[in-house]
Parts: C-alpha cells; structure tokens; sequence
C-alpha cells in the first residue's frame, strides 16, 4: 500500500504555556488502512488529534490531507470534509433525534423552504441504510448505545465526505462482544475504502484490528511499524523508553517489616482488600477505567462504599471526608484543577484548608498564624512562590501541586492518599514531590500512592496493579516495567467476554 | 488528560522587596475602589445643594437612614453569592417577615393563640426568615434543584402569603402599637439613628466571620470550588445551608428594621428591593460565580448607590424619569467599578 498518504503530519509541535503538549508530532497514514496511534497518558496523542481535526493550530509543523495542505483554520466546513473524528465523550445532542443530529444545520428544505419532517426521515434512513447503520432515525439519540452512537457519529462524518476517521478509544466503554461487533463493522467500512486512525490503551485490539502502528513517547513520535512484523515486547518498549533516570527517589527505602503495624487497613472496599503497614508506600497502577482513582476517593469518604476502612486500627466511617481526615487520612485529589485547589484564594489558604481549626481559638484563624504555618510548608516543600499571599491561580502546574501536596501533609496524617501526584508536573517538581512522599513516609507514616506513571511507582515499596476494579497482580521493589505496563494495559489480562473494562 | 511537561529550571523566585506588601496594599485598593466615585458624588452634591448636602443631619437622616435596610439585605445576598449561590427571596422576606410578625401581635385573628405580646415582633420575624432560608436550603442542598428558580418561586408564593396577610392594606401605626417597632424607628445612639448603627455592627460581624474564623473562610473556598472544597473536608452542604438560614435572618432583620422606619407594613414591602440588592453587590466587587468579594466592597456599593439616588433627587430629576435614569447610573457605576478594578465582571 503506498501512494499518496490521506494524512501526512510532520513535525508537529504545541504549546500550552510552559506546557510541552507536543513537541515533534509525525503521522503518516495510507489510503485504506486502520492505523493505530498509542502511547501512554501525556504522550501526546490528543494534542496530535486536536492539531489533525483543526481544532489546534500547531506552533510549527505542518499537515497535509492527499498531498494538499490543511484547510485554513477557521474554515470547519473544510475540515469536516476531510477528517471526522469520534471521541469518547458523545457528540450528539441527546434531545435531538438520530435523524436531527445527522442533518444537524443542514437540515433538508421542503416547500416554502420550510423544513421537512418527511425529507428529514427519508435522508436520514438513506444515509444509515448506505453504511449498514441499523438504527431508527426517529430514536432520541440520548436512548443510543454507545454502540450505536458511535456509528451514528461515524455515518454522519462520512456523509459530509470525510473518508478519513479518528475513533478516539472507541472501545473504552463497550464490553466484548460490542468490541467484536464494532470491529466487524469497521472492517467492512474499511473494505469500501475508508481510512481510520485508532487509538486505543488496549494493545491486543491493535494487532487485532490495526495494519500499521505509531508510537508517541513524551509529546514525540517515536516509532511507526507494521503491526505484523513487530513483536508486543518491542511495542511496550517503546512506549516506556528505556533511558529512564533523573527521577530517581527513594532507592534507599529500607524493607518493611512484615509484622509492622498496620496504618491503613482496607476490607472489601468495593471489593478490593488491601492493607499498608507503617513506613510502607504502597501502589496502586492500573489504567483510567480500573477504578483505582474510584478507590481511593472511596477510602477518603468522597464516594459511597461498601466494606471497612480502618485507619491506625480505628474503623472509620464511609462517606464523610471530614471524619476520614480527623482519623488520620491526608488526601491529596487526582485532578489538582478540579478539587485540588480553590484558585482565588492564597497559597496560604489553600495549604491550611484542612487545618483551620488549629489556627486561632474557637474557630477564629489568626492570619499571622496561618501565613507562619504557609511559609514553613513553603519552605519544606520547596514551592516557588512570591509569598504566602499569592494566589494559587497564579502558580505554574508544579508548584500548585506542592501547595496540594502541603495540604495533604498539613494535619501531621497517619496516611497519606495520593491520587497520580506528579500528573502533568515538571521533572523538578517531580522530584520534589516525590522526595517529600519519600521524607515523610520514613518513619510511621504510611501511603497509598494511586497512579500509572512509572515513576511514581518506583517510589513505592510494594505495587498493586488493579484491572475492572479487581486487584489482579502484586510486586514487591524491582519489578520489570515491561510486565508492569503489560498488566497495567492488560495485554496479558483475562481475555474474557469483557476484558476488564467495565468501570466500577 | 495530563501532558507532559519539559524540564524548566525554574529559577528560585525569592520575593522581589517590598512586592507581597505592594500585593496587600493593591488587595487593598480593590475593596476601595468605589471611593473615588463616592467622592465625586459627595462633590456633586455639594454642588447642587451648597448649604444642606454635607450636613449631618442630610447625610445621615437622608441618605444613609434609608439605606440600612439595603445594606442589611446586600449583606445577607453578599454572603449568598460568595458561597456561590442565589437567593431572589430575600426580598420578599423583607416583606414577610415583620408582616407575619406584626399581625400575630395586631392582626384581627386569633391563631396560634395570637395576639402574641409585643416584644416577640423581633424574635418572630428572625426565626421566621431563617426559617425560610433553611427551606430554601433543603430546595437547593437537599434536593438539588437551581438555587435561582427555587428562590424565584419562594419570592412569588412569599407574596402571595403576604398579600393575604396584609389584605391588600397597610397595617399601619405601627409606632404608637408595638414599642419595638417604636424604638427601632426613632432610638439614636450618639446622635446616630439605631437603624445605622445595626449595619454597623453587622457588618462588623460579617468582617471578622468571613475574614478571621474557619466558617467565614469556608465559604469562600464552598464558593470557589466546592470539589476541592470538599476533598479538603469542609462539609460543603452544611456550609450553603448555614449561609441562606443567616441570609434570611438577616433579610428579616431588614424588614422589621424597615417596617420601623415607616411606621407599616405595607402589601408591597420590599417589592422590587432585589435588583438594587444585586446592582450594589456586583458593583461592590462580589463575583456572581462566586468565591470572591469583601464585604467593604459591598457596603461601598450601598453607599454609592444611595448617593446616586438622592444626587438625582436633588438635581430635580422628574419622579416619573427617576427609576430609568437610575438603571443607566447604575449600567454606568457598574462599568466605572469594572474600570477600576480592572477584572472581568462575572
């Protein structure tokens, strides 16, 4: 297969303030195939979809569709004729019907140029019947499986022309034999001649599916094969890399007794049991729909739960975080710009959130108390700010993320719940946030530390690899990171009816 | 998604001298901003009027009198929006509450054993507002409906109840009934009506709670985001609750304060008080997404508009035209405020 490539990007770069979003994106996609894009979280692949569907302009680089360039940027109609793209999140209006969304501002004019329910239905029914899409036109399309949605999607792109398609983790969200029925579906499409690009965590669907792969590491493109010719092992290596390094904390930790007492004690939490001893930092891995973030928020009393908490032997009650904070729990959220920080108020503010009550007498907070207690974790923390006063919106990604951190650490906590900490932080900011887990935790303080980048999990002294919200492998220090991210992306899982995909 | 970051040395920032103490003083000026046009108003005004607008006996007994209730009604929404919530019904509290009150002790009725005696009028119009500030509550925290259509809908059926109360009438000699009524209309401490200095105290109070205790700074973090809020472990839903309860004691508050003033209850009273209440905070700063604003802000934004009203009374500016010169001063007060403070309004 060669000839003119239906997309060709070379070079693509994007920033987003400090941000690396993208720093050399390559694509290169034949007329005709199902070519897969991977990489891990950050590695860039949503910027590159962003920048091919023209909803980003790059900083540099260049995009051309069969040879021609790109359209401008503001000319969507142009865009949407030569690429669609289906995301996870559903882009149909859930009122409208099937018929509506596919017609959506083009609606087909009858007499009077008014417009037509009759034509309306009767183009609607064509263009599903053209690709073999068998849904009722009339159907709201909030009533969709995220099946059908996604085909509904993908006949409506290829009615406005686009032969080329992006399906953005089309798989995430079905179960078995829904996958197996997509597939089949998109071989036939691809057997009338169109084009996909598909990104997936799930490797195994790739060699399934896929003719050819790229791989992006670290906002670059680092790789593009024939899926026949290249070997699942020299895949995970490349999207792990092998010259790892700067990051390189906590190496020292001494082993953990088995009979140290435990810190933090989990029963059947939905349905995980799992405990952490004093001094230990123990891991949790798995991928975005393992339901490990849904853990911890669980043990925090942000969610509802079944089972038992015990935190330095006391049971603590399910869904109340003030309760699960006064036992001894530091939280530190998953998302720092959705429930990390409140971004207009100080750094000092947000550091002692969980500590106003020892601030002052009888609920006063005293300011010179607070900002001497800010400026102590600002210090220990290292956080570069100009002072106690300023407010956290102004902070760069990493030094938001150390006021968070403080914050966690604020109330002296028995443990510490740290959901992906260094989650889009600099290699610095890494290391200190790292460094801090690693200080704080070697002596009776204990940590349970959810995340899926490697080099947090280096850190922690034992790592649990949660796949479909079960906990399916265990490893002590020294585990190899090409088993880890093979368990972690379930290329060895269960290859059962629903592969561990349902979220909890 | 996370993306990945380059590593950026970061040079050590230590603070530039004198920049946090510069950054408190522009804080500051924030909450100051209304000064300067409140200057330029009092100029006016002593221009249109040389001999009477900066007399105390003006200042005091005609322009600030008659804003303590608004002032007291702005502090409770203040507080509402802050906590990044609504409350259209406090306006009609205002109207409800001394009504209620009022003709438990006067009213032609004997329910609930009335006549009550005198002195429950205050009490009963306090309990009575927080009352509906909890009902509003369990609308909006329990029941999770829209803070703007539950209040929206509790300010129709307040007036309504009110209208059935008060009988389309006024109830009226108050003074000469109630001696509550009678000392809140006419006590001065210090040559200062007692009405003044119940804004006053309350916006002490409100100073120091949202300012120097846990509760008060709470709010602010409820109103700035209330996940983060949450995972913080401040108990976001009591805090809301808290809040629309002191907002409606508060507005009730208001309203016997008012029903005082002017000797009555009338069907009407407090009608249409809720979009000055909200023109006085927004100019004063407070955010309507909430999370942000001070009090001081607030209170400027009374003042100023106060100002406004009897500047335009003087300037003999017809009765009739007064209301739509009054929005486009405000529409004009809103943009000066945003000038200054130099922030997107939201």
């Amino acid at each position: 297969m060669t000839g003119t490539p239906v997309v060709e990007a070379t070079g693509v770069a994007k920033r987003f303030g400090a941000t690396v979003a993208l720093a050399d994106g390559r694509l290169r996609v034949q007329p005709g195939e199902t070519h897969a894009l991977v990489g891990r979280n950050g590695a860039g692949k949503s910027t590159l979809v962003g920048v091919l569907t023209g909803l980003l302009r790059p900083d540099a680089g260049e995009v051309r569709f069969g040879g021609e360039p790109a359209p401008a940027p503001g000319d969507r109609a142009a865009w949407r004729r030569q690429v669609a793209c289906v995301y996870q999140k559903p882009s149909v209006v859930p009122e409208l019907s099937v018929a509506e969304n596919l017609f959506l501002h083009r609606q087909p004019r009858g007499r009077f140029g008014l417009l037509s329910s009759r034509l309306l239905r009767h183009g609607a029914t064509e263009l599903l019947e053209e690709w073999a899409v068998h849904v009722d036109p009339g159907l709201p399309a909030r009533e969709l499986s995220v099946e059908q949605r996604q085909l509904v999607e993908i006949a409506g792109a290829l009615s406005l022309g686009a032969r080329f398609v992006i399906l953005d983790e089309p798989t995430a969200q079905l179960e078995g034999r829904a996958i197996a029925r997509l597939f089949d579906r998109l071989r036939a499409l691809r057997e009338q001649g169109i084009t996909f690009l598909f990104i997936s965590h799930h490797l195994p669907e790739i060699y399934e599916i896929c003719q050819r792969v790229t791989v992006f590491r670290d906002a670059r493109y680092v790789l593009d094969a024939d899926v026949a010719t290249l070997g699942r092992d020299e895949l995970v290596a490349a999207m792990i890399g092998e010259a790892r390094g700067l990051v390189d904390v906590g190496a020292d930790r001494q082993q953990v007794p088995d009979d140290a007492e435990p810190a933090l004690e989990l029963a059947g939490v939905a349905g995980v049991d799992l405990t952490v001893r004093r001094g230990e930092i123990v891991g949790v891995a798995g991928s975005a729909v393992s339901g490990k973030r849904e853990l911890a928020e669980a043990v925090v009393g942000l969610r509802p739960r079944s089972g038992t908490v015990h935190v330095d032997g006391r049971r603590i009650r399910p869904g109340d975080v003030p309760a699960a904070l006064r036992a001894g729990i530091g939280y530190l959220p998953g998302d720092r710009d959705a429930d990390g920080f409140v971004p207009g108020l100080s750094v000092a503010e947000n550091a002692t959130m969980t500590i106003a009550d020892r601030l002052g007498p009888a609920g006063f907070v005293l300011p010179s108390r607070r900002t001497g207690r800010a400026r102590t974790m600002i210090a220990d923390l290292d956080v570069h700010t100009s002072g106690p006063d300023q407010l956290v919106s102004e902070l760069s990604g990493g030094n938001a993320q150390k006021v968070v951190m403080a914050r966690a650490l604020a109330g002296d906590p028995k443990v510490l719940v740290l959901v992906q900490p260094t989650a889009g932080v600099d290699v610095r900011s890494k290391e200190s946030l790292l460094g801090a887990v690693d200080r704080e935790t070697r002596s009776d303080r204990a940590a349970l530390l959810v995340s899926d980048e490697l080099d947090d999990l280096r850190l922690c002294d034992r790592v649990v690899v949660m796949v479909g919200g079960r906990i399916v492998a265990e490893h002590g220090r020294g585990w190899s990171e090409a088993e880890l991210v093979a368990e972690i992306e379930g290329v060895d899982g269960p290859v059962g009816p629903d592969e561990g995909e349902t979220d909890v | 998604m996370s993306e990945t970051t380059v590593a950026r040395p970061e040079a050590p920032l230590t603070p530039p001298p004198g920049r946090p103490a510069n950054r408190l003083k522009l804080g500051r000026l924030r909450d100051l901003a209304l000064i300067p046009p409140i200057i330029a108003l009092l100029v006016i005004g002593y221009l249109i009027k040389p001999d009477v607008f900066l007399s105390q006996s003006y200042l005091v007994d005609t322009v600030l009198k008659y804003q303590s209730e608004l002032a007291l009604v702005v502090l409770a929404e203040a507080l509402v929006l802050i906590v990044g919530k609504f409350d259209l019904s406090l306006e009609s509290v205002v109207g409800i509450a001394p009504a209620v009150a009022i003709f438990l002790v006067v009213g032609d009725t004997s329910v609930l054993g009335a006549p009550w005696p005198a002195w429950t009028v205050l009490p009963v119009a306090i309990v009575f507002g927080a009352t509906i500030g909890a009902f509003n509550g369990l609308l909006i925290v329990r029941f999770k409906l829209s803070a703007f259509i539950v209040t929206l809908a509790v300010l129709i059926a307040l007036r309504g109840l009110q209208l059935a109360i008060v009988g389309g009438a006024t109830i009226s000699d108050l003074a000469n009934r109630i001696p509550v009524i009678d000392n809140l209309g006419s006590l001065r401490f210090a040559t200062i009506p007692i009405s003044i200095w119940i804004v006053i105290l309350a916006f002490g109070v409100g100073l120091v709670v949202l300012g120097y205790t846990r509760v008060g700074r709470s709010l602010y973090a409820v109103g700035g985001n209330p996940d983060a809020a949450r995972a913080a472990g401040i108990r976001v839903e009591r805090t809301i609750w808290l809040t629309l309860v002191v907002a409606g004691a508060l507005a009730a508050l208001a309203g016997v304060m008012l029903s005082a003033r002017l000797g009555s209850v009338a069907a009407a009273q407090g009608n249409g008080m809720i979009f000055t209440v909200f023109a006085a905070a927004v100019i004063g700063g407070i955010s309507l997404d909430g999370g942000k604003g001070s009090l001081i802000g607030a209170l400027c934004g009374v003042v100023l508009l106060g100002l406004i009203q009897n500047v335009l009374t003087l300037a003999q500016v017809k009765a009739d035209q007064i209301q739509a010169v009054n929005g486009i001063v405000i529409l004009v007060a809103l943009l000066l405020a945003r000038l200054t403070s130099g922030k997107a309004q939201d």
